[in-house]
């Protein structure tokens, strides 16, 4: 057996919504290796969003099974699922979600704050993200300062900047041009190829195709199709 | 565990760095919702050490005043309304008492060739009282034993009814009328001589005359009031007790016939009276710091509620609840305590102010800094909490959907 890295089984979701209960996640399957590069690509309202809440422990399953890392996801308490975020999930977000008032370097500190991570290793270790994503000159620009691209690479530090077991980008090139898109996407094959595990949600067919595996949600049923470029 | 408590404090400390910058950053608003507790903490604060330092000059301008002295004040029974001459010659025999002042006054209308002047105070005072207060006579002779006991109709007046009634004529043996009585002016008072508590609460008297002329002018043949001076070394509560057995004896061990005041218990009512209306009036203020505390959970909220994508992102990389809401409870505190401390430099200000108009001892009062900072702590915590619990308990989903 290969190293697999999650494992869901028979995932439903339901939400209640007034009087009507919505059925947004069907009977879920669907597992990872360490080091896969997976896209989910759906259109919008297809659950895409509400898989990604799961995968990345910020949302738990109506039913179903989900073991990350052999910890069972789905009867954590809210404490011990901030916990599994601040150590496994590296969250990339479609706005870039950096704070206003911090710098880059800052921003990207923030996660190790909450690990409890001394001052001085915070430091080293953001300065050391920054530059992997070739911004060490920006280090001390305000986002407000910074362009779109450079915004979401310093998001990308922040989500990997505490060596999270999975990326998790939730449409990380929709709010960017297609050269800086591009851009971000050569980013990510660098990780991918440096042995990260990358989990990206989109809409777009093309960016998907960016990833070693493609699986198709639609109307919260998951369906595989199959692998799609190189690298 | 050394581990997660290092932790904890780096954690604090960012926290703090933080809501410094939260505060900063929207300078115009802070400043808008610390205004309530910086009001309720400078009034507290000026109220206290105002009142404070206004009590402290009276209690010592009493203790200058009053020493060594007791007054009495004679209600009476049918049988007997007040101290006759045998009974102030028993007091003055007491070895607790150095002499005795009766003091016999009234109010009425002096005139002299023509001119005439109403409500006049006239006071009756033995020689005793010159003997103790030298500083009464400016010019002319004061009072004495002879005057007392054949009740001469001689007086001494202040300097404004020699302006009133003897403008350019020395008064000096000159006659006045005083309630229709011919008097000889054998003195001139000086301007604030009257050192006596009655004075104080009565008005300076404008003419002194010898008490027994007093009582006679009022038709009256005993004493109901006066002044005890005790003897060297002896404390006001003895000799209170010894004259209280002493006046028992005279009026027969009846009830409510007289009453005994020392200065030291005149200064403790005015004192519990002072401290009461500065209790009110800090309560009465407190109430603005109340009014502050509303302010700061207000601003808090909206805050909360502008900031819920931050929250949510937060959350998302890894924030604990508790992480969460100590940064919102630490910014509100800091809120909070700024407010607090400039109130109280404020407040010092003020009070320095009013001291130095009223003319009272300027102190610093260290407990009500310590209440004014320690209470607009609380008052940030406690109005803080709410919202903090508020944002600790967003969920991350809704808070990074509300972008």
């Amino acid at each position: 057996m290969t190293d697999t890295f999650f494992e869901m089984k028979d995932i439903n979701k339901y939400y209640q919504m007034g009087e009507e209960q919505a059925h947004i996640l069907k009977d879920i399957d669907l597992s990872i290796e360490q080091g896969e590069f997976l896209s989910i690509l759906g259109p919008s309202g297809s659950g895409k969003s509400t898989l990604m809440n799961i995968i990345g422990c910020l949302d738990v399953p109506t039913s179903g099974e989900y073991v990350l890392r052999g910890t069972e996801v789905d009867t954590l308490s809210e404490k011990e699922l901030a916990q599994i975020r601040s150590r496994e999930i590296g969250f990339i977000f479609q706005s870039h979600q950096l704070l206003p008032r911090l710098t880059a370097l800052k921003n990207v500190e923030l996660p190790l704050i909450y690990a409890g991570v001394s001052p001085r290793e915070r430091r080293r270790r953001a300065k050391e993200m920054l530059i992997r994503v070739g911004l060490e000159d920006r280090m001390n620009h305000y986002p407000n300062q910074l362009s779109g691209g450079q915004c979401q690479r310093v998001a990308i530090a922040r989500a990997m900047v505490g060596s999270p077991s999975i990326l998790l980008a939730d449409e990380p090139t929709g709010a960017l041009d297609q050269k800086t898109g591009r851009q971000v996407m050569e980013l990510f094959h660098e990780l991918h190829q440096e042995g990260r595990t990358i989990i990206m949600i989109t809409h777009d067919m093309h960016i998907a195709q960016n990833a070693r595996r493609v699986v198709h949600i639609i109307d919260g049923e998951l369906t595989e199709g199959g692998g799609t470029a190189d690298a | 565990m050394l581990k997660s408590i290092k932790g904890t404090i780096t954690m604090l400390c960012e926290c703090f760095t933080m809501s410094v910058r939260n505060i900063l950053s929207n300078k115009v608003r802070s400043l808008l919702t610390i205004l309530g507790i910086f009001i309720g903490v400078t009034a507290v604060i000026a109220l206290i050490t105002t009142v404070g330092g206004f009590s402290s000059s009276l209690t010592s301008s009493f203790s200058g005043m009053g020493a060594g002295t007791l007054t009495f004040s004679i209600t009476g029974s049918d049988l007997k309304s007040g101290l006759d001459a045998n009974d102030l010659a028993e007091l003055t025999a007491l070895p607790e008492v150095d002499g005795v002042t009766p003091a016999v006054s009234l109010r009425t209308r002096v005139s002299r060739d023509g001119k005439y002047e109403t409500g006049i105070n006239v006071a009756g005072k033995n020689a005793y009282y010159f003997s103790v207060n030298p500083d009464t006579v400016k010019r002319g002779r004061a009072l004495n034993r002879i005057d007392d006991e054949n009740r001469t109709f001689v007086c001494l007046i202040n300097p404004e009814l020699v302006e009133e009634l003897f403008y350019g004529v020395n008064p000096i043996d000159k006659t006045m009328y005083i309630d229709g009585v011919s008097f000889t002016v054998v003195g001139i008072l000086n301007d604030d001589a009257s050192e006596s508590v009655n004075d104080m609460f009565n008005g300076s008297p404008d003419i002194l005359i010898p008490y027994t002329t007093a009582m006679k002018l009022n038709n009256v043949s005993e004493v109901t009031s006066g002044t005890i001076y005790l003897a060297e070394g002896v404390s006001s509560e003895a000799a209170t007790s010894v004259l209280e057995s002493t006046l028992d004896a005279m009026f027969s061990y009846e009830d409510d016939t007289y009453t005994v005041t020392s200065m030291s218990s005149i200064e403790d009512t005015m004192e519990s009276m002072l401290g009461m209306v500065s209790t009110l009036l800090s309560g009465i203020a407190s109430i603005a710091l109340i009014v502050g505390g509303i302010g700061i959970m207000n601003m808090m909220l909206t805050t909360v509620t502008e900031r819920t994508a931050e929250i949510g992102l937060k959350k998302a990389i890894g924030a604990l609840p508790w992480h969460i809401q100590i940064q919102f409870l630490t910014e509100s505190f800091l809120l909070s305590v700024i407010g607090g401390l400039l109130g109280v430099v404020f407040g010092l200000m003020l009070s320095m102010i009013m001291c130095s108009m009223m003319g009272a001892a300027f102190a610093i009062n260290y407990g009500a800094i310590a209440l004014g900072v320690g209470f607009s702590a609380a008052v940030g915590l406690i109005f803080g909490w709410a919202p903090a619990r508020k944002a600790s308990r967003l969920n991350p989903i809704d808070a990074l959907r509300s972008v």
